[in-house]
């Protein structure tokens, strides 16, 4: 395929996708966006649940890996 | 670097900040991508959520701001494209139905959209943003985190397909 036929289809895709650089964002979404961390920073993630789980099993079944985790810690 | 620095240790007015000064790009990057305002707006808002949570992980001291959002809010826009994408079936001719130029022109654009739609995401913003937006093949590069000749690739063979669906569909590039 040559250079020719790639500027044939800028102009076909041109004609049926308008540019849509200049585009404005016609509204602040700064209120969506605290609405977003609110709703989401409450909520802990499943894994970070299993995580501790884990982590308590550990340290409840196996107390000699205190002074492991306190080391990375 | 003050502001990044301080973004970067989790302060969130530091956040709203750099939230104000980009979100504008951010939106304007992402709708150029899915070309719808309501959705661009949503992956927006997405973009920055993924950036506050990656926060830790920001160098502050590179200190490139604008380019990292546009990753993230890159690879935001193909997630959306990968979940929303569905097959556009090319409009089938009437019968018998004599064509005006006009008619011809419309279906002509009809089945470019549905042809573009059908790419697979990464050849689609690939394809849209170098012909479509006239965006320059290394911002795409960096966009996308790869190089400048796979965009160029991702490119080729965008309008390779492009060609063959439409050539498929009786219309000839």
């Amino acid at each position: 395929m040559s250079d020719r036929e790639i500027e044939e289809m800028k102009k076909l895709a041109k004609e049926a996708l308008p540019a849509l650089r200049d585009a404005e964002l016609g509204r602040d979404l700064w209120p969506a966006m605290v609405e977003r961390l609110s709703t989401q920073r409450s909520g802990m993630p499943w894994w970070d649940w299993v995580l501790l789980a884990g982590a308590s099993a550990g340290i409840l079944f196996v107390p000699g890996v205190i002074p492991a985790l306190l080391y990375h810690l | 670097m003050e502001l990044l620095g301080r973004f970067a240790a989790g302060d969130v007015e530091a956040f709203e900040t750099l939230f104000r000064e980009y979100q504008c790009d951010v939106y304007r990057w992402i709708l150029r991508i899915v070309r719808e305002r309501a959705t661009a707006e949503d992956l927006t808002i997405e973009t920055f959520w993924r950036m506050y949570r990656a926060h830790a992980r920001f160098d502050a001291a590179k200190g490139n701001c604008a380019g990292w959002l546009r990753r993230i809010a890159t690879n935001a826009a193909l997630d959306h494209l990968r979940r929303t994408r569905r097959e556009v079936p090319l409009p089938e001719d009437p019968p018998d139905k004599p064509k005006t130029p006009a008619t011809e022109r419309s279906e002509l654009q009809q089945a470019i959209l549905s042809a573009i739609n059908g790419l697979s995401p990464r050849l689609r913003v690939a394809v849209v943003l170098a012909l479509v937006e006239e965006e320059p093949y290394d911002s795409i590069a960096e966009a996308l985190g790869i190089s400048v000749s796979a965009v160029k690739v991702r490119v080729f063979r965008g309008v390779r397909i492009l060609r063959k669906e439409l050539t498929a569909a009786g219309v000839h590039p």
